[in-house]
């Protein structure tokens, strides 16, 4: 996965000499370990900051709404995803982009990593299926498998579906994952034990809508969240409120989220507030065979109607 | 979310079926008149000292 940082240094370095684009969003290093940042590099000659590894996670496709410049802008699976979403919705056309596509085996979870190290992390390193985590005193080998996001360990979308020009051989795809495991959990549980689970999961929440912001899908110019006429939700920690929050921003998701994990990994206070929008992701797997983002060609299914669409609950 | 099935209802009706609807409303009240008030979505007041 290492060696893809000179070749999208190369691919970023041959757009921007020859004017194909006008701007490359990628990746560069961040001030912190684990942190890599979004950047945006419009000169040839400043291609030499983009990177690629395991901290990549953040979703890409969240810098091109609108914009209206030619764009290279580069994509691993759910980010390709993403960007059909985009342009099925209109945020971006086709034309604009040029795609440069990364097999993807997976983001690091920066949070177990740090949970898991005895003291302050300063330096992760990727070798293949190993990842080496150290800091003052300690050194730690892991296997790659153990230390990925979670929404990276049951992804089925690893390639990109839509790429201009492709960094690497593509990955294989993972089969046999049980995507749906953590919804089932809750799906089983008694109603009140589920209004109390969520109760627990969102207690931490701040309101700061960082998962909001690090969403692709999270796109309106107000959020209902923002807007005081009329007022939709009220603008308090009162575990209502939080609630209210949660669950209407991932019905806003509904059939249109590729489970990025964007805004799990942008939570400062680490809520999975993914389980809201995997259940509805499973119920638009379940009943319309729907996956978000494969094809700018379909239309999704809250927009379309068919005959045999589910009613079962329409009384 | 925790809601009971009993408490959300759906249904289709036409502007043109006025009894319909008269069924549909009578039907949904009693049905969340028997699960009592939901207490959940209140929200509490603070303790203060």
């Amino acid at each position: 996965m290492l060696a893809y940082t000179e070749k999208i240094r190369d691919i970023a370095g041959r757009l921007l000499k020859d004017c194909r684009v006008d701007l490359v969003v990628g990746f560069r290093r961040g001030s912190m370990p684990m942190m890599n940042e979004p950047c945006f590099v419009t000169r040839a000659d400043e291609v030499d900051q983009l990177v690629w590894d395991g901290n990549c996670g953040i979703n890409l496709a969240n810098y091109l709404t609108k914009r209206t410049e030619k764009i290279a802008v580069v994509a691993k699976g759910c980010d390709s995803r993403n960007i059909v979403t985009h342009i099925i919705e209109n945020q971006i056309k086709r034309e604009q982009l040029v795609i440069i596509g990364v097999p993807c085996t997976g983001m690091l979870d920066k949070r177990r990593i740090k949970q898991t190290a005895p003291g302050e992390v300063t330096a992760v390193v990727e070798e293949g299926d190993q990842v080496t985590v150290s800091g003052e005193g300690f050194s730690e080998t892991h296997a790659r498998a153990d230390l990925l996001q979670a929404n990276c360990a049951v992804c089925r979308h690893r390639n990109p579906v839509v790429y201009d020009e492709l960094v690497g051989e593509a990955v294989p795809e993972q089969t046999g994952v049980d995507r749906y495991a953590d919804v089932r959990a809750i799906e089983e549980m008694a109603l009140e034990e589920r209004w109390q689970h969520f109760e627990e999961l969102l207690a931490p929440c701040l309101r700061c809508y960082a998962c909001r912001n690090a969403c692709p899908l999270c796109y309106c110019p107000t959020c209902f969240v923002d807007e005081s006429m009329p007022q939709w939700v009220g603008k308090s920690q009162n575990p209502v409120d939080v609630r209210t929050f949660h669950f209407l921003r991932a019905y806003h998701c509904a059939g249109r989220c590729t489970d990025c994990g964007a805004c799990e990994r942008a939570c400062p206070v680490g809520i999975n507030m993914r389980v809201f929008t995997k259940k509805l992701e499973r119920d638009a797997y379940e009943q319309w065979g729907w996956e978000a983002g494969l094809s700018p060609d379909q239309r999704p299914p809250l927009d379309t109607y068919r005959p045999d669409d589910p009613e079962g609950f329409i009384k | 979310m925790g809601v009971e099935p009993g408490r959300v209802h759906f249904s289709w009706v036409s502007s043109a079926e006025s009894t319909k609807f008269v069924d549909v409303v009578k039907q949904v009240t009693e049905a969340v008149r028997a699960q009592g008030p939901n207490q959940n979505f209140v929200k509490k007041e603070l303790k203060v000292a």
